[in-house]
């Protein structure tokens, strides 16, 4: 968003771009959610915006050797310049309401949210210091799904990070998913399906195979509301849709709840 | 060195020799058996000089070669008492996965694999092969019953990919396939992957992954099919043979990724043309892997698995 106007994508209402941040990036109107960076994320879910980012010295590279219109060298590259992140993916160490928690949040704007290598790696990572520090594990997801550019090896990180929430089933460790616009493919079947709670913000498109995909295999037109977060509660798929302003009070009730901590006055 | 423009015209030619072989057989011809072997060598040379020739596309026709030895052919060759079970006990049963029980090498085991078609009729009973959630959670269920009685888990790999349907969606596809690959990690009982023919994404990986991956070495594993690679990426279906050339899934790429375990040789010209000696060669690989793995604790497999797909993926660290 540049400049002082925007329009809502939704509602398609000129708006006073300060109105929409002061509203955590909500439409005022007609309460559309607007994706977030995954900085955003980190700033609006942990006490007071504060954590430290780790696991920031991981970095892409080209194995395949992958050149569509563009070669992913470059592609890479100009992700990186643009978005000032090393991959698609931020992990952080914080608290919640004064509980520590580690939390990955996703960001679209690097190459769709895909998850490659170093998105794998590092969400093992944070499951892995979970369950060393005997700490609940946080991911918001917002992914395109997993990354052709790195071909099989994207593929496997599916396992490689489910393997992961295996060992947190076996650590007693709460694991909470939140599904943000857009959440599909490979990131949706592994860890974002995988939460001990998935929680989904409103509207958000979630599925697994692309709604233009499925329309085209069909040949029909997609009934309305498919694969949306409210589409996805109503066929048992969340636990629950919550909005962007609960997000934060939502998660804390879990974490209490799931770690038996009940608030003290 | 000879170019190949398409596998299937290559095949022709070859299946023009073997007629001429068949036609010697049945002949009284003095020279029958020398004649027969010249012909063989014939073949053998056409195929060795196109063999390592062959481009990632040709490859792909020949993983998806309408003959290709499927799923129930291994069964009936590799297992006797093969028993069929039906449905995931949620919402129904999926044609295009089998699963099931029998005797391999004198022992019980569970086999899953997917299932194309022969004829029209059966393709379309099958979906192509193109698995639906009821097909990974009967996967599933068959893998904990192998569990439950400690037997060994083989699983055979065919498959374009997930069904890309309404319902499929609706009975929630991403969280069967996730839900198989955690609960996967888990098993006690050895689990071996045998891709057989095509490797096709989410729909292959949920059953797809486990102690070790074998590899008909004419198959592939990818994330994604070469036809929707080519309309993502390229924006232009017919560049198919370049993104079969970026993707690198072919068995040797995937041995050099570490994904594979062992590729398992195919006759010339591909698996099917000599079923015989595919079976005979899926068998030794699978069997010598299965041997080894029996030999070990649940505990080392579990951890040696999570080592396994830990390991996969590269990047730098400064």
């Amino acid at each position: 968003m540049t400049g002082i106007w925007t329009r809502c994508n939704n509602c398609r209402r000129i708006l006073y771009k300060q109105d929409i941040l002061d509203n955590l990036f909500i439409c005022p109107e007609c309460n559309f959610h607007f994706r977030l960076s995954a900085i955003d994320r980190l700033n609006m879910l942990f006490d007071l915006g504060q954590y430290e980012l780790i696991d920031q010295d991981i970095f892409p590279e080209d194995p395949l050797g992958f050149k569509d219109t563009k070669s992913y060298a470059v592609r890479l590259k100009e992700n990186i310049k643009k978005t000032g992140l090393s991959d698609a993916v931020l992990n952080a160490v914080g608290t919640m309401d004064g509980i520590r928690i580690i939390m990955s949040a996703m960001e679209f704007a690097f190459m769709g949210g895909s998850m490659g290598s170093v998105v794998g790696e590092k969400i093992t990572r944070a499951f892995e210091r979970a369950l060393e520090e005997n700490i609940p594990a946080v991911v918001i997801s917002s992914s395109g799904g997993a990354r052709m550019q790195e071909g099989i090896l994207s593929l496997m990180q599916l396992m490689k990070t489910s393997s992961a929430i295996a060992n947190l089933d076996k650590g007693g460790i709460p694991y909470i998913s939140v599904l943000t616009d857009p959440t599909t493919g490979g990131v949706t079947a592994s860890y974002a399906m995988l939460g001990d709670i998935n929680i989904a913000e409103p509207n958000s498109l979630i599925g697994f195979a692309g709604p233009r995909v499925i329309e085209q295999t069909i040949k029909e037109k997609l009934p309305k509301g498919f694969q949306r977060s409210e589409f996805l509660l109503h066929h048992g798929m969340l636990d629950d849709v919550v909005e962007r302003r609960n997000l934060r009070s939502y998660i804390i009730r879990v974490l209490r709840l799931f770690l038996n901590k009940p608030r003290t006055e | 060195m000879k170019e190949i423009k398409d596998f299937y015209q290559l095949e022709k030619d070859i299946a023009a020799l073997k007629a001429e072989i068949d036609k010697i057989q049945e002949s009284d011809d003095q020279d029958k058996r020398k004649k027969i072997e010249d012909l063989r060598a014939k073949i053998k040379d056409e195929w060795t000089q196109i063999g390592a020739n062959l481009s990632p596309v040709h490859i792909v026709q020949i993983a998806r070669h309408p003959k290709r030895p499927y799923t129930l052919d291994y069964l009936e060759s590799l297992t006797t008492d093969f028993t069929e079970l039906h449905g995931d006990r949620r919402a129904g049963d999926d044609p295009a996965l089998i699963a099931g029980f029998g005797f391999y090498h004198g022992r019980t085991a569970a086999f899953i694999g997917h299932q194309k078609g022969r004829t029209t009729r059966q393709r379309l009973a099958r979906n192509f092969g193109q698995p639906n959630p009821e097909g990974y959670r009967k996967a599933l269920r068959v893998m904990k019953l192998a569990e439950k009685f400690g037997f060994p888990v083989i699983t055979l790999i065919d498959t374009p990919g997930a069904n890309p349907g309404i319902q499929a969606e609706e009975k929630g596809q991403a969280e069967a396939i996730a839900y198989n690959l955690k609960e996967i990690a888990k098993l006690r009982v050895p689990v071996i992957n045998v891709v057989i023919g095509e490797g096709g994404s989410g729909g292959a990986l949920a059953i797809g992954v486990g102690d070790a991956i074998l590899m008909l070495e004419h198959s592939f594993y990818s994330v994604i099919s070469t036809e929707g690679c080519a309309a993502i990426l390229w924006k232009d279906q017919s560049a198919v043979d370049l993104a079969a050339e970026n993707l690198r899934f072919l068995s040797k790429d995937l041995m050099e990724f570490g994904v594979v375990d062992t590729v398992i040789p195919e006759p010339p010209g591909g698996a099917h043309v000599d079923y015989e000696l595919t079976y005979k060669n899926v068998d030794k690989y699978l069997h010598t892997t299965l041997k080894k793995l029996e030999k070990k604790t649940p505990e080392e497999r579990i951890q040696e698995r999570y080592q396994k797909f830990r390991k996969i993926g590269v990047f730098t660290e400064k």
